[in-house]
């Protein structure tokens, strides 16, 4: 790691101010990216502004069909704290998969959405639900805010404060497990709004990161159960192949991660 | 047995501190003065180093030098060595490219050192690193063994045209031609035994400290064989006289072999520690362990097997491609070779093998014995036959096996091997009750009208242990003798230093070997302590590799106990005016057998401190020491089952059981011998189905982290059922086997003779991933 100068914001103006004081800032979360790739002295920001001691950024709330959760909630919290069980029980699923203990007693719903790792969890979800994002600046819907791989609508310095998901009527959440670092080799994420409308969202699976799956989304709209996805077709093309995974193998499991979240979310 | 004695689960004296901790390692030693070491290394798997300019490093702060392979050279410091010698079927000896500890002219692989830089901190020192500029001439590389012996490839070594190491055979290609030749049968198999990176879970360290006063080296490092390490550090390197040479392996956190060899980096502390007149110390980071541990395994494998019309196996025939990467490791040669074609003939009756072992360069991190070290990859390569074999012949696999057991002992290979004892029938039998084999078709029928592939698979194998007989190495071309030794220092007040050369690195020798001595003389094991992993302390020794620690290290300890006792005695008969004949250990006493009368042993041990009433002529002092040098191999052999589900959506398997039953001969602690089988059959498990060291073709490594190589964890595997069908092993005193390997050795070929059961399709190469085993259910 090279040296850096460590900020301990107490507000999100604090740290917004801070961050443009600074020639070249990183907002740290759970810093389960950040942290790695400075110790690889892959990046070497001048300061580093701390966001997880920050009290408004903590906690989850339930109002009528909304669930709002922080931007610094650990994992740990989201996945233990009763509203998100009772509301959308397959977010607190989800991150009972995401990662291991360590990283779910670190990481958060921010930090997560704010990388934009092409494998990560949580933009499935938000994707898929149709959530909010929340920042000190505006609020920037689900299918705006994912721009590619570690790519996001976010403005320099602008910070995420929480996430609003529209409870569903039903929703699902399935990973094939990486081997190794154990992000979702393919994730899919399904719901089905209160208003019928069906989304569907896959991770790890494309080159382009977080996508839709419209072709599964039709069928699912026309009968939600695993079987209306049996004859549905899904295109190799442009999905990420590496050694864990060819992209046949990752289409394959778009559809059949999609059965199975049908399945779980009955 | 008593509570500590031998057979005792007795609970690891050194957890203590390793669970609270405290343990000393390498890294935790701190010197006055000491200096740090970051090395510059290789982004390139093959190119000549044209220029290194460490002007603008050695301005920074704290910079106190930058050293460059050209500077080894200019002090005469010796190119690493390997120390087996292995001759090619011409004659002609093997092909040794030279391996300077850092590259003054061509790096080979990506990660080989080029210079180094030693600063007053590790941070220090890594920042001057990113300052010095090395001048590279990119040239053409080559990862894989086949594309390396291709004409018009990329060549490694002027020593070897064709980046041939050797062309090595064994055993009798007429004999073993004629016997396919009226063959009822032949089974053919091309398989891939996967490279492995060791990933021990304490990176390699060394700290290197120059007394200029005293002429006089020492050098802590994570060794499975600090003795060793001397010898070879003096002996080749004319960097420290062996005398004026203390070698320190403190706590060591595993091996798996990878701690065994010499390396560049704790050469180069060395030789710098006099260089800058103050100690340094090198820490290697993840990334560094896995660019430069030796890595294992790596052999792509063609081989046929002959059966009559009664499916009795009549001959074998096997040709081997060994990558043994950019250079020759210390014991690499050996590996494909001496512990891989002598275990060829598994557990069966085979009248003639012939194998050809070719090892080959290429631009990837060197490599050299890991975990079994060639027995793994000959017990995987027979067992995927005899697999293969039984679905061919359409044979119950289990039944095969039985009708070509070896059951008359000792039964000589013709692939070198003497087999002292065994009985495989047991081991197989009592591996299909646990596993329930024959109601093994209604559980697949079962898992089926659920939409699960259930397989079954069994692997019997067999592995060559207690390494190993001097003579019998040396005349194969070994450079060292594979004996071990022991010393054994009674106190005056009777408590107990056991010194040996073995050199635990997890294996619980504190533990173990106080069990011995407990068992042999009825003190408590608190009254004994063990001395190891340091030249100044233990006279020498060979190590702890090859499960030879109980077998060869346990028994030194037991010649030397024997020595130690019969003085004892005599001291004690005289004190009782007794008849030595007569005197017997019992309970911490010597007595008088048939009477009341006794002598506690430190009343003993105090006698002979004392000298005021020894025996005539008796020298003072109670200490003995021992040479202990095997006869013969050790054979641990054994059977698993493996059941398990694959899922036909994602290709992933899951375990339903897994049993062991393993004949290790007589076991010294069942606690410790349980947790060397799970940890070996996790390895085990994790060859077969996630770990896999990739190069791309350019020799740029693909698995250089734990975010790309998948380390087995806990919830890969599933809960062993594990068992004991024991022979003792007649060639040393306490019939003792060894454990360490076994799990390593034999687990690979269960785990994929199942897969490939379940999924019905035999080709399927290691690691069987979702994806490849989803791709392999549904290729055409």
């Amino acid at each position: 790691m090279y040296q850096t100068t460590y900020h301990r914001a107490s507000s999100v103006d604090e740290a917004a101010s801070l961050f443009g004081k600074s020639s070249d800032a990183k907002f740290l979360a759970g810093g389960q990216t950040l942290l790695p790739v400075m110790k690889q002295r892959l990046a070497s920001p001048s300061d580093v502004i701390d966001l997880g001691k920050i009290k408004e950024l903590q906690g989850v709330e339930l109002s009528g069909d909304t669930l709002t959760i922080k931007a610094a909630t650990t994992y740990y919290d989201i996945m233990t704290n009763a509203d998100v069980k009772k509301a959308i029980p397959a977010i607190a699923y989800l991150t009972s998969v995401l990662g291991d203990p360590a990283v779910r007693y670190r990481g958060t719903i921010g930090g997560s959405i704010a990388n934009n790792d092409p494998a990560a969890d949580f933009p499935a979800a938000l994707l898929a639900l149709g959530a909010t994002v929340k920042t000190n600046k505006r609020s920037i819907a689900a299918d705006d805010f994912f721009k590619g791989l570690f790519t996001t609508a976010l403005e320099d310095g602008e910070i995420i404060t929480a996430v609003s998901f529209p409870v569903p009527a039903k929703a699902g959440y399935e990973k094939m497990r990486h081997p190794a670092s154990r992000f979702a080799l393919t994730g899919v994420f399904v719901a089905q709004t209160k208003s019928g409308d069906v989304r569907v969202a896959a991770t790890g699976a494309s080159q382009s990161g977080v996508m839709r799956v419209p072709a599964i989304e039709a069928a699912l709209k026309a009968n939600w159960s695993p079987s209306a996805i049996d004859n549905v077709s899904i295109s190799a093309s442009g999905l990420l192949a590496d050694i864990h995974g060819t992209a046949e193998y990752r289409a394959n499991l778009v559809k059949v991660m999609a059965q199975r979240a049908v399945a779980a979310a009955g | 047995m008593g509570v500590e004695g031998i057979g005792a689960r007795v609970v690891r004296k050194e957890d203590k501190r390793f669970i609270t901790g405290k343990g000393r390692y390498v890294d935790d030693i701190k010197l006055v003065g000491m200096t740090h070491a970051h090395f510059i290394r290789s982004p390139h798997a093959h190119a000549k180093v044209k220029k290194i300019d460490s002007s603008a490093a050695l301005k920074m702060p704290g910079v106190v030098a930058v050293l460059t392979g050209q500077q080894l050279v200019d002090d005469k410091v010796g190119n690493l060595i390997c120390g087996w010698a292995i001759t090619s079927k011409d004659g002609s000896p093997m092909k040794m490219g030279a391996w300077p500890a850092m590259a003054p002219e061509t790096v080979r692989f990506v990660g080989q050192a080029v210079a180094v830089v030693i600063a007053d901190s590790k941070n220090l020192a890594r920042d001057a690193a990113e300052a010095v500029v090395v001048d590279y001439e990119e040239l053409p590389a080559v990862a894989d063994v086949h594309a390396a012996i291709k004409s018009g490839a990329p060549q490694l070594h002027p020593e070897a045209p064709g980046n041939q190491v050797y062309d090595w055979v064994i055993g009798d290609e007429g004999a073993t031609d004629a016997a396919f030749a009226k063959a009822a049968n032949v089974v053919k198999l091309d398989v891939t035994n996967n490279r492995l990176a060791p990933n021990a879970m304490e990176p390699r360290a060394a700290i290197a400290d120059y007394d200029a006063a005293e002429e006089h080296f020492t050098l802590y490092t994570t060794s499975q064989n600090p003795h060793v390490a001397r010898l070879v550090l003096s002996a080749f390197y004319n960097i420290a006289p062996e005398h004026k040479l203390r070698v320190i392996a403190p706590d060591v956190g595993g091996g798996f072999g990878s701690k065994i060899f010499i390396y560049p980096e704790e050469m180069v502390a060395l030789w710098a520690s006099k260089k800058v007149g103050r100690p340094v110390k090198w820490t290697g980071d993840r990334t560094e362990a896995f660019l430069t541990d030796a890595h294992g395994r790596d052999h792509v494998t063609h081989a046929e097997m002959a059966f009559d019309a009664n499916n009795k196996i009549t001959g074998l025939k096997v040709k081997t491609y060994a990558n043994f990467g950019a250079y020759m490791s210390l014991f690499s040669s050996s590996v494909p070779t001496y512990l891989y074609a002598t275990l060829l003939s598994g557990q069966y009756n085979i009248p003639a093998i012939h194998a050809e072992v070719i090892g080959v360069y290429t631009n990837t991190t060197p490599v050299d014995a890991y975990r079994g070290a060639g027995r793994p990859e000959a017990s995987y390569l027979i067992e995927r036959l005899m697999e293969t074999a039984a679905r061919q012949l359409k044979v119950d696999p289990a039944a095969l096996r039985r009708t070509n057991f070896i059951t008359q002992f000792p039964h000589q290979t013709p692939v070198i091997m003497a087999y002292d004892t065994g009985d495989f029938n047991a081991s197989l039998d009592a591996a299909m009750k646990a596993i329930d084999y024959a109601g093994f078709a209604a559980r697949k029928a079962q898992a089926k009208s659920q939409g699960k592939l259930r397989g079954i698979g069994v692997s019997c194998y067999i592995e060559a242990c207690g390494i190993a007989p001097s003579k019998a190495v040396g005349s194969l071309g070994a450079g060292v003798g594979l004996w071990e030794s022991a010393e054994v220092r009674v106190n005056p007040v009777g408590t107990i230093e056991i010194l040996t050369g073995s050199h635990s690195h997890g294996q619980g020798h504190e533990t173990t070997f106080c069990q011995l001595v407990a068992d042999r003389l009825g003190v408590p094991i608190s009254q004994v302590s063990i001395v190891h992993g340091d030249t100044d302390k233990v006279q020498f020794g060979m190590g702890t590799y090859g499960s030879r620690s109980a077998a060869v290290g346990l028994t030194a300890i037991l010649k030397a106990m024997e020595k130690m006792e019969s003085k004892a005695k005599k001291i004690a008969a005289h004190a009782l005016e007794a008849s030595e004949a007569d005197i017997v250990i019992e309970n911490g006493e010597f007595k008088v057998t048939g009477t009341d009368k006794a002598i506690a042993f430190p009343m003993v041990a105090l006698a002979a401190y004392t000298a005021h009433n020894l025996p005539d002529g008796m020298e003072p002092g109670l200490k003995e020491s021992a040479f202990y040098d095997p006869s013969n191999f050790t054979f641990p052999a054994g059977t698993y089952i493996c059941e398990l589900e694959v899922d036909p959506g994602t290709g992933k398997t899951s375990f339903v059981n897994f049993v062991a039953a393993d004949d290790f001969g007589r076991l010294i602690n069942p606690m410790i011998v349980e947790g060397q089988v799970h940890g070996g059959l996790v390895q085990g498990i994790g060859q077969a189905l996630l770990e896999h060291a990739i190069y791309d073709a350019n020799g740029q490594p693909v698995t250089a982290s734990f975010m790309d190589y998948a380390m087995p964890r806990a919830d890969d595997v599933p809960s062993f059922n594990l068992s004991h069908t024991t022979t003792l092993c007649p060639g040393n005193p306490l019939g003792i086997k060894g454990c360490g390997e076994a799990g390593a050795i034999g687990a690979s070929a269960a785990v994929i003779n199942a897969i490939t059961d379940a999924i019905g399709k035999n080709n399927l190469e290691m690691p069987a991933t979702p994806d490849r085993v989803w791709r392999t259910i549904h290729a055409a």
